[in-house]
């Protein structure tokens, strides 16, 4: 009898994993990051490879040699931060601003919390806006070299040009209407499905996010409310600011397809770690996001909100985990 | 579109591999193991002592308080002892050991296999046979049947629910009691109906049997006052809380009873032990359990009698060799189903008026994985049909907060297994939670 | 340039000064008066916070010090005598001297001793493991070696040891706070006096299984022979449901019990080696 496993019930197990479901969002970021390939060629390579390389390294290191336990490496979180950083970021960038964005998400972000589900904010984003503050210069250059697939576009060597809403933020600062300014330049709603636009990596091509949303769906590795919840009030505000005023705001079609906004409700809001636990929570968390985006590209300083509007509502979310409670089986109605 | 309940449940894969395998009777052991603590509530007193002579159906035990039950030998022999025996986990408790000889019944037993339809008694004598006989809720929880017959004062029955749902993978044991003897299930569910004030009849089932749905629909149309209604699979649609918000769509509130909505729910097994209690004068000697696995060569249904050491079941099927060891294939042998079954560390101890099924698991299927740190994915919460938030209430309870556990209604728990099942980092969900709630419920009835 | 620099720095300190000023007013209206005597005597406490005197903290049992007539029913397991005796000047009340107290395991169902008979698969927690079954060995009543009381130590005292799979504690880690009494499922861990030298004698075991039973499972089990009663000339030794317990307070340390004990599961701590058994060897 002594090969007797005894343990109390349930004796059966489901067949997730953390691995499995981390796995599930690699899967579902391989569209986007054959798409950041092949239009950003080697360099979008080079970014992607030290970024999830130093990720990994990191977390290596210090599991083992400053918390001494065991690698956790086999979880695969830390090549999904890798992943997402590396798409947060301009195809440009040097190897070394990489690497030190990996360093801040993983070593300040999330181990310094402890590990692994004991992170406050989003570590992959955390990197991005550490570097975007530290080296503003190196992550607002978005030349793109020659990628593998040309879609006939090009005919120079290099494209240079700033993101859509970079245009924008500046066209309309300098009192220019949006009219005057998509006279100038060509946002073709359909160069931004497929990609083919200045900005990082992973904002290139909606298509290839939802194909990773959809994928996330259907293996149930999340639930919708969060990203529809992102996406529809950035839609619906926005749209109502461009109701008041076509002229001087970017319609929502345009919002929803430029900059991180797609990929940050699908790929960055989502992140079971640093977002609300119940339903409730999830969609309060994502309108928060999409107002908040909304605001910061309209009326702040930068052309870009996503990154901080997660990392502000990532605060907000033990308050919401304590006064929004999943749905629970309560004597609701009196019977009779 | 088949009812189900509305918060939580998850969906582990069927495994009714011994579906089709009508009900063999299991041969008498040589000795059996009839423990004085079969059933919820106060302990059996023995009225038997060594040396004794008993027959089938012989009472040998009277019920120790008022939630209690009497006991009665499943076979005819002799009395070999009457003392403490290791129970299937090892624990001592008082057993009354008789060594068997034939067969030979009490008279007065009726062992013809008619079926009786007449109901020719009173409730109140329902009760009183089904009291006498001992029959004990045969779901799992063995709580005496007499006594949830009986609301108490204060609370009305409106509805008896018989529980065909079986909502545990691999068990098959319910599903071939309603096809094999669907009438006298029905008519010991009529008994009870009758018994608790003419009330309406309800008899649930999962969708995953459309033959005992179609058997029991066809069935309940000669009696009045009974529906058959169809439910979704899913675990655990069979929990009482869950059945009566899938039936009624009514909710018990906390720490109270379930007659407190109106519904008495009773497994399909219990209104079969009626039916042969009342109209056979047959006490509570047998019932049905699946002994099941991967294997497809270990996956029957018998019929036992009570007091079967464990490991006859386990060496008949080919399962354990003739020295009690398990072969290499399984590692773990469950008494019960697999979200809600207990493990058998004993197996010279025996099965129970209530055990439904021996469940064999490999090593690949029963070693847990190694503990990781939690995600807060919310699959636990998710999945948690109570609504509560299993994360939340493992880190309150490793910290030993019990105020905080109590204000997220730890005592809410019903023990079903959801949020380990589905939790993605191996956390040990239940086991730590299932302690919490026994401390905070003791320091409820201070 | 030099006047935005004066403006900023007037600006700053004319704000610093005001705060300071509300802050003070609002510090002298809010003041709580309190005996000075309980700031004193938290003074000497160990500040360990461990709840072990009864009260939920070191201030509070400076508090309850301060107030209690005698200090009768006030004593601090942690800081023991010497701390006690400082509270007693400090107060400039009477306290009793305690005898120093242990954390002591009665068990002595070691990996050797003792075989494994299951696999224990749960969750790694001894309250767990009780609350499943008795025991992957055969006596339900020993050691379960998965650390509740390693977990529950505030002053690292209590280690598991890898090679006998059961906890051993430092007894001058130990500060009878009793943690890990309160912590084991099995109640196998008890508080008895250090004794005098630090020496002590108990009974390694909590079986209550008949004698023959108990032998089948570990061999450092108490049968309930009842050798070591008849050899007691104290009387100190009593055997209830046949387990032998030594009452501390009638135990003269003479080890006439752990010479007679057949099963050897009566332990002497910090005793010197015989000399019999060294010439014997």
């Amino acid at each position: 009898m002594d090969q007797l496993l005894i343990s109390p019930a349930p004796h059966l197990h489901s067949k997730d994993s953390t691995r499995r479901l981390m796995r599930d969002v690699i899967i579902a970021l391989i569209p986007s990051v054959l798409v950041s390939i092949s239009f950003a060629g080697l360099e979008a390579l080079l970014v992607l490879s030290v970024s999830v390389a130093t990720c990994v390294s990191v977390e290596f290191l210090i599991t083992r040699f400053l918390m001494r336990r065991k690698t956790t490496l086999g979880d695969l979180s830390a090549v999904v931060t890798g992943v997402i950083l590396a798409l947060n970021l301009p195809a440009s960038s040097p190897w070394w601003m990489v690497l030190i964005g990996a360093v801040i998400a993983i070593g300040v972000a999330k181990m310094t919390f402890g590990g692994l589900g004991h992170n406050l904010f989003n570590p992959a984003l955390v990197g991005r806006v550490f570097l975007l503050i530290s080296f503003p210069v190196q992550m607002t250059n978005w030349t793109v070299k020659n990628g593998f697939f040309s879609f006939g576009y090009k005919t120079a060597d290099a494209v240079s040009g700033a993101t859509p809403l970079g245009i924008i933020k500046e066209g309309l600062a300098s009192g220019m209407t949006m009219e005057q300014i998509s006279e100038l330049h060509d946002f073709s709603y359909l160069e931004m499905l497929f990609g083919k636009i200045g900005g990082s990596l992973g904002e290139a091509s909606a298509l290839a996010i939802l194909a990773g949303l959809v994928y996330l769906l259907a293996r149930k590795v999340i639930r919708p409310h969060i990203p529809v919840s992102v996406i529809l009030s950035a839609f619906i505000f926005s749209g109502v600011l461009w109701l008041t005023d076509p002229l001087h705001y970017a319609d929502p079609v345009l919002q929803l397809l430029t900059g991180g906004l797609l990929f940050g409700a699908v790929f960055m809001a989502t992140d079971y770690v640093t977002s609300p636990m119940s339903a409730a929570g999830m969609v309060i968390y994502g309108v928060g996001i999409g107002v908040i985006t909304i605001l910061i590209r309209v009326f702040g300083s930068y052309p870009e909100g996503v990154s901080f509007a997660i990392l502000f509502m990532n605060a907000i979310v033990p308050l919401l985990n304590t006064y929004f409670k999943p749905k629970a089986y309560k004597k609701e109605v009196s019977r009779g | 579109m088949s009812r189900t309940f509305s918060v939580g449940g998850i969906h582990p894969d069927d495994s009714k591999f011994s579906m089709n395998q009508a009900v063999e009777e299991f041969p008498i052991p040589k000795r059996v193991f009839i423990s004085m603590n079969q059933h919820l509530g106060a302990p059996a007193k023995p009225i038997v002592t060594k040396g004794d002579t008993v027959k089938v159906g012989q009472t040998i035990a009277e019920p120790g308080g008022f939630i209690s039950a009497w006991v009665h030998s499943s076979v005819s022999g002799t009395v070999a002892d009457v003392a403490l025996y290791p129970d299937f986990l090892g624990k001592k408790v008082l057993t009354v050991v008789i060594d068997v000889t034939g067969d030979e019944w009490m008279p007065g037993i009726d062992r013809s296999p008619d079926i009786k339809n007449e109901i020719t008694v009173s409730p109140a004598e329902t009760i009183a046979k089904i009291a006498a006989a001992g029959v004990v809720g045969l779901g799992g929880a063995a709580f005496p049947t007499h006594v949830k017959l009986s609301p108490p004062p204060g609370s009305k029955a409106e509805y008896l629910i018989l529980n065909g749902t079986e909502c545990e993978p691999y068990l098959t044991s319910d599903y071939r009691l309603m096809i094999e003897h669907g009438q006298e299930v029905l008519i010991g569910g009529e008994l009870m109906r009758r018994a608790l004030g003419d009330v309406r009849g309800i008899i649930g089932i999962e969708d995953n049997k459309p033959k005992a749905i179609r058997y029991m629909q066809q069935l309940v149309e000669n009696y009045l006052g009974w529906t058959v209604v169809p439910l979704k699979r899913r675990y655990p649609q069979g929990g009482e809380k869950q059945l009566i918000d899938a039936v009624l769509k009514r909710r018990v509130p906390s720490f109270a009873l379930p007659i407190s909505t109106g519904a008495v729910v009773q497994n399909v097994g219990t209104a079969f032990a009626v039916y042969e209690a009342v109209q056979k004068n047959k006490p509570l000697i047998s019932n049905i359990l699946t002994v099941t696995s991967q294997d497809p060569a270990i996956q029957k249904n018998y019929r036992f009698r009570i007091g079967t050491p464990v490991q006859e079941f386990l060496i008949a099927s080919g399962a354990m060799d003739h020295e009690g060891k398990l072969i290499p294939a399984f590692t773990k042998i469950v008494n019960g189903g697999p979200m809600m079954g207990k493990p058998v560390s004993e197996p010279a101890g025996p099965v129970m008026k209530s055990t439904s099924a021996l469940l064999l698991l490999t090593e690949k299927q029963a070693r847990r994985k190694e503990e990781q740190n939690c995600i807060r994915c919310g699959k636990c919460a998710q999945a948690c049909p109570m609504g509560l938030e299993p994360y939340l209430l493992y880190r309150l309870a490793m910290a030993s907060r019990a105020e905080e556990m109590d204000e997220n209604r730890i005592f809410d728990c019903i023990e079903c297994g959801c949020c380990l099942y589905s939790c993605p980092a191996y956390i040990p969900l239940l086991d730590q939670l299932r302690i919490a709630k026994n401390a905070s419920l003791k320091n409820k009835r201070k | 340039m030099t006047s935005i620099l004066l403006y900023t720095i007037l600006t700053l300190s004319l704000l610093g000064a005001i705060l300071a000023v509300v802050l003070y007013f609002v510090a002298q209206r809010f003041k709580v008066t309190e005996d000075p005597r309980i700031d004193q005597v938290a003074a000497v406490l160990p500040g360990a916070n461990c709840g072990a005197c009864g009260s939920a903290g070191c201030r509070n049992f400076a508090e309850l010090c301060v107030n209690s007539e005698t200090l009768e029913k006030c004593f601090c397991p942690v800081g023991g005598n010497a701390v006690m005796q400082q509270v007693a000047i400090v107060l400039g009340k009477q306290v009793s001297e305690q005898a120093p107290m242990v954390a002591v395991l009665r068990c002595g169902g070691s990996c050797d001793k003792r075989t494994r008979v299951n696999i224990y698969d749960g969750s790694k927690s001894c309250k767990v493991m009780d609350s499943v079954y008795g025991s992957d060995t055969g006596c339900s009543y020993g050691c379960l070696g998965l650390g509740d009381c390693v977990a529950a130590c505030a002053f690292d005292a209590i280690k598991m040891d890898p090679v006998t799979g059961l906890p051993g504690i430092n007894e001058e880690k130990c500060t009878s706070c009793g943690a890990c009494v309160k912590a084991c499922p099995k109640n196998i861990l008890e508080l008895r006096p250090k004794g005098p030298k630090n020496r002590r004698v108990y009974v390694a075991c909590a079986s209550r299984d008949k004698g023959a039973d108990t032998r089948k499972v570990c061999s450092a089990g108490c049968i309930g022979c009842k050798l070591c009663v008849k050899a007691c000339p104290f009387e100190a030794i009593t055997v209830t449901d046949n387990l032998a317990y030594i009452d501390f307070n009638k135990c003269r340390l003479c080890r006439k019990c752990v010479e007679v004990c057949p099963v050897h599961c009566i332990l002497e701590v910090n005793f010197p080696l015989k000399k019999e058994s060294i010439q014997n060897e």
